[in-house]
C-alpha cells in the first residue's frame, strides 16, 4: 500500500474545477478565521467578566494563528494534488491524546491525594478539589478519550472505506478546534466558570464552539463514508457514527441554556428541578454509553482484528449487539436517580433497561475476546495485544457491574459512595484507557511509517504499571464504597444513626491513600507511554524489533510487502 | 474489496465474504446460544417487573403495577415506624424536667444515644468528633465552662448560642482594646505578660508588674481581680492552664487587641426541643457537667 491511490484523482491531472473548488474552500476557511478572530477580540475587550475576556483572547490568538497558516499556504496545483490518505490531522490528534492523557492522569492523581490529605488544597481556589475534579474528568474523558476517538475514527474510516477524508481544511479544523474547546473548558473551570452539570461543565459559549466543531466532525465522517469505495460499511464505523450522532444530540439538549448576557460567561439552564436532573443523567449516562462505550467499541472492532490478524468472531453478533446496545443505552439514565424525586415509573424503566443492556454490552466483549481464537499465543508475545484484550476483560467486568448497581436494592447501598467512583474507573482506566493505549501503540508506527515501536519492553512496563494501578484503584474503592454505604445505614437499637458523617469520612483515609497510589502507578505508565511514543515518532531505531510482530510495522514496511508505485 | 467467501481453518467457519483494508474479515458465526438465552431471561424478568411495579407512562398517568408499590409511601411508612418506636422516649423527655432526666435510666440511655448522634452531625464540625475542641472552639470534656456548666446553662447556650444576633443569645463581648485604640500596643504587651503569669506561664516580670495595674483597671471588672473569670458574662478563667486561643505571648496579645468574640449558632428552631434537651444531657455527661 503506497501513499498514493488510484481511487482518487484518476489520471493524476487536477482539473480546473478542482482547483477552483479548493480555492473556494481556502477563501471560506479564511473568512471563518477572520470572523472567529473578530469574535475573539470582541470578547477580549467587551466581555463583561474576566474569564470570558481571557477565553476571548484564546479564541482570537488561535484564529489568528489559523489565519496566518491559511494565508501562507495558498492553493497551488502541485500541493493540492491530494493523494492517498489524509493522516496529518490524525497525527496531531494522536499526539494530543497522549499529552492530554498524561495531564488528565496527573490532575486526577492530585485530586486523589487532596481527598486523602485535604491540606493539599493549599487554600488556593484555582487548584481546589472542586475545580480540579472537572479539569480531571474533562481531560481524561474529552481530551484523552476524545482525541483517541477522533484519531482512530478518522484513521479507520479512511482505511475501511478506501477513501481520503472529506474536506481539505475541515479535518484540520475538527482536530485543532477540538483542542481549543478543551483549553477553553479547562481554563474556565480553574477560573470558576461552570454550569455545574457533571461532564457538561463548560458554559454556553464553549458549548456553542464545540457544537460547530462536532457538526464539522460529523460531516467529515459522513462525507468520507459517502465517498467510500467499499460496498459495505465496516462495523467499527457503525459504532463511530452512532457515537458522533448521539453525542451531538445529547450535547445540544442537555446544554440548552439562556445566557445572562451575550457578553458574559454565565447562563441559566432551560431545565429545573427533577427535569433538570433527568436531562442531565440522560446526557451523563449516554456520554458513558456512546462516548466511552460505542466509540471505543469502534476502536476495538478495528484494532483487535488488525493486530491479531484474525477475522471478527461473529458478524451476526456484531449486528444484533450494535442495534440492541444503542436502543437500550438511551433508556438507562434514570438509574442514576434511584430514590430521588424522580417518579417510580422512570426509575423502573431505567433499572430494567439497564438489566436488559447487560447482554448487548457483553456482545462486544464476546466479539472482542473470541476474535483471538487461533491467536491466543499473541497474548504472551505481544504486550499491545495484552493491553487490548485486558481492556475488553475490564469492559466485560464494568458492563456487568453497571447493571448490577442499577438494581434498586444494590443501588440503595452503592449510591453516593466511592463504589460508584470505582465502577467508573474500572471502565475508564480498564476499558477506555487500555484500549486507547493499545490503539496508540498500533497507530504510531503506522502513521509515522516506522518499522515498529521504539521499545516493546516499555509497553510491557506500561501494561504492568497500569494494571497494578488499576487493581489498587478498584479494590480500594470497593472497600471504601461498601464501608461507606454500610456505615451510613447503620442504626443502633434505639433508632439513632450509629456513625456521624465525619466518622465515615475518616474511615476513607486509607482507602483514599491506596487509591491515590494506584493512580500514581497509572500515571507513571502514561509517562512511559509518552516517552515511548515520542522516541518512536522521532525516528529512534527500535531497541527490540525482534520482539515485535510484523504487524507492528507500518503497512508499507512489513516484510514481503513491496511498495506499489502510484498508478 | 472484492467479495470472497473465505474458509477459516481455525474455527471451521466461512467468513461473510466482506473484506476491508486488506485483511479485515468477519466470521459468519451464529449468536452464542447462552448469550441469547440470558438476554431473553433479562427481558422476561423485566416484563415481570413491569407488571408488578410502576413502569410505563401514558400522557396523564402511569401503570401502577400489580403490587401497588410506591417509593414515597414506603419511605413515609418507614419514617412513621421509626418515629413510633421512639415516641415513648421522646414524650418522656418532653415531659421531664432537664434535671430529672439523669434520674430515669431508660430516658437517660435514650437521651445519651440521641445526643451522641445529634452531636456528631451538628456540633462536631467545630467542637470535634470527641468534643475535644480546637483553637477557638472550646473543649467540652473538661470542667472549664465559659457560660456555665450546669444543665440549665448548657441548655441556654445550645438553644440560643453566642453573639449570633439571636435576642436571647449570650451577647456580652470583650472590648477590642487594640483595634479601638483603648490601649497602646506596648501596654497590651504588658497586660498579656501579666495574664500569662496568672496562668502560671513564664513571663517578663517587669512587664507583668506594669500589666497588673492595667489589668486591675481595665480587665478585672469582667475577669475578676484574681483573673478567675465570670460565667455570667462569659469571661473565661485566666488563672487556669486552659487557653482557648493559645497561650503564646503573641496569641494573648491578639486576644486583647481584637477581643476575639467567638460565635456559636442558636439551635433552637433548627433542632426540635427534645433534641436540644438530649444534646444538653449528652454534653453535660461528657465529663465536666456541674
Amino acid at each position: 500500500m503506497g501513499p498514493s491511490f488510484g481511487f482518487y484523482n484518476q489520471g493524476g491531472v487536477v482539473s480546473d474545477t478542482a482547483i477552483e473548488r479548493s480555492a473556494l474552500g481556502d477563501s471560506l476557511a479564511i473568512g471563518c478565521a477572520v470572523l472567529c478572530a473578530a469574535l475573539g477580540l470582541l470578547y477580549t475587550f467587551a466581555g463583561t467578566d474576566l474569564p470570558i475576556n481571557i477565553n476571548g483572547a484564546m479564541l482570537a490568538i488561535a484564529s489568528a494563528l489559523a489565519l496566518v497558516y491559511l494565508i501562507t499556504h495558498p492553493t497551488n496545483r502541485a500541493a493540492d494534488r491530494a493523494e492517498g490518505y489524509m493522516d496529518g490531522p490524525i497525527r496531531v490528534a494522536t499526539i494530543a491524546c497522549v499529552l492530554w492523557g498524561v495531564v488528565g492522569f496527573l490532575v486526577g492523581d492530585i485530586a486523589a491525594w487532596q481527598l486523602a490529605f485535604p491540606a493539599l488544597n493549599f487554600d488556593l481556589p484555582w487548584i481546589s478539589f472542586g475545580r480540579l475534579r472537572p479539569v480531571h474528568t474533562s481531560a481524561v474523558v474529552f481530551a484523552f478519550g476524545g482525541n483517541a476517538l477522533i484519531a482512530t475514527s478518522l484513521y479507520v474510516v479512511q482505511r475501511t472505506s478506501r477513501a481520503r477524508l472529506a474536506g481539505k481544511w475541515a479535518p484540520w479544523f475538527v482536530v485543532w478546534g477540538y483542542q481549543l474547546f478543551i483549553v477553553l473548558a479547562a481554563s474556565g473551570y480553574v477560573m470558576g466558570v461552570t454550569q455545574g452539570k457533571e461532564y457538561a461543565e463548560p458554559e454556553w459559549y464553549v458549548d456553542l464552539w464545540l457544537t460547530i466543531v462536532w457538526v464539522t466532525y460529523l460531516l467529515v465522517f459522513l462525507g468520507t463514508l459517502y465517498k467510500r469505495e467499499e460496498p459495505h460499511i465496516y462495523v467499527a464505523n457503525w459504532f463511530y457514527l452512532a457515537f458522533i450522532v448521539t453525542i451531538a444530540m445529547l450535547h445540544l439538549v442537555n446544554n440548552l441554556a439562556m445566557p445572562v448576557s451575550l457578553l458574559g460567561s454565565q447562563s441559566y439552564s432551560l431545565f429545573a428541578g427533577v427535569q433538570s436532573a433527568m436531562t442531565q443523567w440522560w446526557y451523563g449516562h449516554n456520554a458513558v454509553g456512546f462516548f466511552l462505550t460505542a466509540g471505543f467499541l469502534g476502536i476495538m472492532y478495528y484494532f483487535i482484528p488488525k493486530r491479531v490478524e484474525r477475522p471478527v468472531y461473529s458478524y451476526r453478533l456484531s449486528i444484533v449487539h450494535f442495534w440492541s446496545l444503542i436502543f437500550l443505552y438511551i433508556w438507562a439514565g434514570p438509574h442514576h436517580l434511584h430514590y430521588t424525586a424522580l417518579p417510580d415509573w422512570a426509575q423502573t424503566l431505567g433499572m430494567t433497561m439497564s438489566i436488559i443492556l447487560w447482554m448487548p454490552s457483553w456482545g462486544g466483549m464476546i466479539n472482542g475476546l473470541m476474535t483471538l481464537s487461533g491467536a491466543w499465543d499473541r497474548l504472551r508475545t505481544d504486550a499491545v495485544v495484552r493491553l487490548l484484550v485486558v481492556s475488553v476483560a475490564f469492559y466485560g467486568m464494568s458492563t456487568f457491574e453497571g447493571p448490577l448497581m442499577s438494581i434498586k436494592a444494590v443501588n440503595s447501598l452503592s449510591h453516593y459512595t466511592d463504589w460508584t467512583v470505582g465502577h467508573v474507573h474500572s471502565g475508564a482506566l480498564g476499558w477506555v484507557g487500555m484500549v486507547s493505549f493499545g490503539a496508540i501503540y498500533c497507530l504510531v508506527p503506522w502513521l509515522w511509517k516506522r518499522k515498529g515501536l521504539y521499545s516493546m519492553r516499555m509497553v510491557e512496563w506500561h501494561f504492568w504499571l497500569a494494571t497494578i494501578g488499576l487493581v489498587l484503584y478498584i479494590t480500594s474503592m470497593w472497600v471504601a464504597g461498601i464501608t461507606q454505604g454500610l456505615m451510613w445505614r447503620a442504626y443502633d437499637n434505639l433508632g439513632f444513626l450509629k456513625y456521624s458523617f465525619i466518622e465515615t469520612v475518616e474511615a476513607m483515609h486509607w482507602p483514599y491513600i491506596i487509591r491515590a497510589t494506584g493512580g500514581l502507578l497509572f500515571l507513571l505508565g502514561g509517562i512511559v507511554m509518552a516517552i515511548n511514543v515520542w522516541r518512536t515518532i522521532r525516528g529512534d531505531e527500535p531497541v527490540d524489533i525482534k520482539d515485535q510482530p510484523a504487524v507492528a510495522a507500518a503497512p508499507e514496511l512489513r516484510p514481503g510487502v513491496i511498495a506499489v508505485p502510484a498508478e | 474489496m472484492a467479495s470472497e467467501k473465505h474458509f477459516d481453518e481455525v474455527t471451521g467457519t466461512h467468513t461473510t465474504g466482506h473484506v476491508w483494508d486488506g485483511d479485515l474479515r468477519e466470521l459468519n458465526k451464529p449468536l452464542p446460544k447462552w448469550w441469547l438465552y440470558v438476554l431473553y431471561v433479562c427481558i422476561l424478568w423485566s416484563i415481570a417487573y413491569w407488571i408488578l411495579y410502576p413502569a410505563w407512562p401514558s400522557l396523564t398517568d402511569y401503570s401502577k403495577g400489580y403490587l401497588g408499590y410506591s417509593q414515597r409511601a414506603e419511605v413515609a411508612n418507614d419514617i412513621a415506624v421509626a418515629k413510633a418506636a421512639q415516641e415513648k422516649y421522646r414524650q418522656g423527655i418532653a415531659n421531664t424536667a432537664l434535671a430529672d432526666i439523669p434520674k430515669n435510666p431508660e430516658l437517660m440511655q435514650f437521651a445519651l444515644a440521641g445526643g451522641a448522634a445529634l452531636f456528631g452531625d451538628n456540633c462536631s464540625g467545630c467542637h470535634g468528633r470527641g468534643a475535644q475542641g480546637s483553637v477557638g472552639y472550646p473543649n467540652l470534656n473538661d470542667d472549664d465552662w465559659m457560660w456555665g456548666g450546669a444543665l440549665d446553662n448548657i441548655h441556654k447556650t445550645i438553644s440560643f448560642g453566642i453573639r449570633n444576633g439571636n435576642e436571647q443569645a449570650h451577647s456580652t463581648a470583650m472590648p477590642r482594646f487594640g483595634l479601638d485604640g483603648a490601649l497602646e500596643p506596648a501596654v497590651i504587651n504588658d497586660v498579656a505578660s501579666y495574664v500569662r503569669s496568672t496562668g502560671g506561664l513564664e513571663a517578663d516580670k517587669d512587664a507583668a508588674t506594669r500589666g497588673a495595674a492595667v489589668f486591675a483597671e481595665q480587665c478585672s471588672v469582667c475577669h475578676g481581680e484574681d483573673g478567675k473569670g465570670n460565667q455570667e458574662l462569659g469571661a473565661p478563667n485566666l488563672a487556669d492552664s486552659i487557653w482557648l486561643y493559645g497561650n503564646s505571648q503573641k496569641d494573648v496579645v491578639t486576644s486583647i487587641t481584637t477581643g476575639r468574640g467567638g460565635i456559636m449558632p442558636a439551635w433552637d428552631g433548627r433542632l426540635d426541643p427534645v433534641s436540644v434537651k438530649m444534646l444538653t444531657v449528652y454534653v453535660h455527661s461528657l465529663g465536666g457537667g456541674k
